[in-house]
């Protein structure tokens, strides 16, 4: 794995928020790279960044400078559209608080990527029914969210990740609004993402319980990782 | 697909605000509808009009009468195919309140003119061979609830008196455009009675109305008429039938801007109430916007939702406010059918009432969908939780 070029490749990234006249940096000449297959969990305090940085990587917000190849595509020089085009097809994300649509069922809300790709009616069911089964929900597909356990919730979250079948999972707080059993559960299944399925994950956490299921666990501190 | 699924959901989601601007939406839509009804009925008695018809008048006002005498040339002159006449009698049937259109007409040519009046024929013979008969139109039959062979006495406010009349037919329009509201009885009639009692009216006419075989000449033959009569102590105006009506209507034309303006500020309000509830609901959904575009959906799409809720939550008022209509417009015309009886809600107008609702929907919602389209994804996924 070693010897792979990595996925995610980060160099010199900076990013700071301006609140009024102020300056706040967040990241601080941040590099690092992220091995294909690997588990990463990034952890710290509060205001650390590690929220900010796992938005960088996903393409979800842009950097001051510096450069983030993901499967050797600069994503820093993307406009807008390009951007969501290529979240579409290259990144699921787990959020903490599920951030299901509360309209739509179980069954829709982990269709609703799969709109964004030239699939068929019958293609997108088999995409929907196999990710739902993978996560032990085959048989909720037709209820609501607000019909489901937070535990259930946030697996149709998971299922919504992975349907796409994605180059790379973030995770924020996954397990931040969940009790312990359904903690393991969602924690479970990241691993079986990422050991059977081979995604790469980057998760942020605050849970030291849920940064040991990592492979790799980083600490950032004042927007910078600590040794 | 699921762009729509998500857009009627959304639109019901909170069924009770969504429900207060359907139907505030509705009952502008009903008023701006009604108001537009007014307006295309003030201009419908134009609309009416045959292009096949000309009007001679006193080139000075339509107060100031013609001398009958005028009826031979006006007949010879090039391109006119009948010519009958007639005055305005603006009888009173028992009170004021009771208002109806009354016209002494030469009653031969002017049946031969008026088309549009479908009357059976058995009635048409009773009424011509009847001096004092009377021909009157469906609306105002039920309007009195009178029979053919009813005595109608009217007084008479520019010839005094009392005048009674025998109901000898009833008129129905060929088109409902066509107002069944008028009273007309024989200019002979009238024109004998005056001559003891009001000699200098009589052998006088209000108007001539021109049938002429070819509209295309209308100029022509009104520019021939008048010069017939050039330097004569009563000199002619002559106009088609239609800007005739529409000399009238001008009169009120201040009360129609107005009508025009309060239609406006009607449009006002519903764009105001729509755009409240768009970015009330923009604002509530900023995470689940936020969360979209995090899965792909760029910012055309998230406009297409927000505008597409505005959409529907229009169209349905609008859909009420139309089906409203019709039943306002039968209870309006009923009430005031003295004053408008013609009261037809016209297509245009319910296209106007589409039009307005599409309109107001995109305009309310235009804003919050920039503003949603603008949010930054992190800002937005902040809002949650």
């Amino acid at each position: 794995m070693e010897d792979a070029p990595p996925i995610v490749r980060i160099s010199r990234v900076f990013k700071s928020y301006r609140r009024g006249d102020l300056v706040v940096p967040v990241l601080r000449d941040l590099t690092f790279d992220i091995a294909r297959g690997e588990f990463l969990s990034i952890m710290g305090p509060s205001g650390s960044g590690k929220s900010t940085l796992l938005n960088l990587i996903a393409g979800i917000d842009s950097v001051d400078s510096g450069s983030i190849v993901v499967e050797g595509e600069d994503i820093t020089g993307l406009a807008e559209t390009d951007l969501a085009r290529w979240r579409a097809g290259n990144v699921g994300f787990i959020f903490q608080f599920y951030n299901l649509i509360p309209v739509l069922t179980a069954f829709e809300n982990v269709e609703l990527p799969l709109h964004l790709a030239p699939l068929s009616k019958a293609e997108r069911r088999d995409h929907v029914e196999a990710a739902l089964g993978m996560v032990n929900l085959g048989n909720r597909m037709d209820h609501y969210p607000g019909q489901l356990s937070g535990g259930e919730q946030q697996r149709v979250a998971i299922a919504r990740a992975i349907v796409i079948d994605p180059t790379l999972l973030v995770a924020d707080e996954p397990t931040g609004d969940l009790d312990r059993a359904s903690a393991e559960d969602v924690l479970d299944l990241m691993d079986r993402m990422n050991t059977e399925l081979g995604k790469t994950i980057v998760m942020v956490t605050h849970d030291p319980h849920a940064a040991q299921r990592a492979h790799v666990v980083r600490h950032l501190e004042k927007g910078e990782f600590g040794t | 697909m699921i762009l729509f699924r998500m857009i009627l959901k959304n639109a019901f989601r909170r069924k009770f605000r969504t429900g207060l601007t359907i139907l505030a939406t509705g009952i502008a839509i009903l008023a701006f509808g009604l108001l537009r009804t007014v307006i295309t009925t003030w201009y419908g008695s134009a609309e009416a009009t045959s292009a096949n018809r000309l009007v001679t008048r006193n080139a000075v006002s339509i107060i100031f009468p013609l001398p009958l005498s005028y009826y031979e040339k006006i007949r010879h002159a090039e391109g006119v195919s009948e010519v009958s006449y007639g005055n305005w009698f603006g009888g009173i049937y028992i009170s004021e309140k009771n208002f109806f259109a009354s016209f002494a007409m030469d009653t031969e040519t002017y049946l031969k003119l008026m088309k549009e009046f479908l009357i059976p024929e058995g009635q048409k013979q009773d009424f011509l061979r009847d001096r004092r008969g009377a021909l009157v139109g469906r609306g105002l039959m039920d309007r009195f609830g009178w029979k053919l062979g009813d005595v109608v006495t009217l007084k008479g406010t520019i010839y005094p008196g009392e005048w009674p009349f025998v109901i000898r037919a009833v008129y129905r329009g060929r088109t409902p455009s066509v107002d069944e509201t008028q009273f007309v009885f024989h200019y002979e009639y009238l024109n004998e009675a005056i001559k003891g009692t009001m000699p200098s009216l009589a052998n006088q006419v209000g108007y001539f109305s021109v049938g002429i075989r070819n509209p295309g000449e209308a100029a022509d033959i009104a520019s021939e008429i008048d010069a017939m009569f050039t330097n004569s102590p009563a000199e002619t105006l002559t106009e088609t039938e239609k800007a005739f009506v529409m000399g009238f209507i001008s009169m009120s034309e201040a009360i129609i801007r107005v009508i025009q303006a309060v239609s406006l500020v009607i449009i006002v309000i519903i764009l105001a109430v729509v755009a409240n509830t768009m970015a009330m609901t923009t604002r509530e959904r900023t995470g689940e916007y936020a969360v979209l575009k995090t899965l792909g959906y760029s910012g055309p799409r998230i406009t297409i939702l927000i505008v597409g809720e505005a959409l529907v939550v229009t169209c349905l008022g609008a859909l009420l406010g139309i089906l409203l209509t019709y039943p306002a417009a039968f209870g309006f015309k009923t009430a005031l059918k003295q004053f408008f009886p013609v009261f037809i809600v016209d297509p245009l107008t319910v296209a106007l009432d589409a039009g307005v609702a599409l309109l107001v929907g995109v305009a309310a919602s235009i804003l919050p969908a920039r503003q949603a389209v603008k949010t930054r994804i992190a800002e937005g996924l902040r809002r949650i939780g």
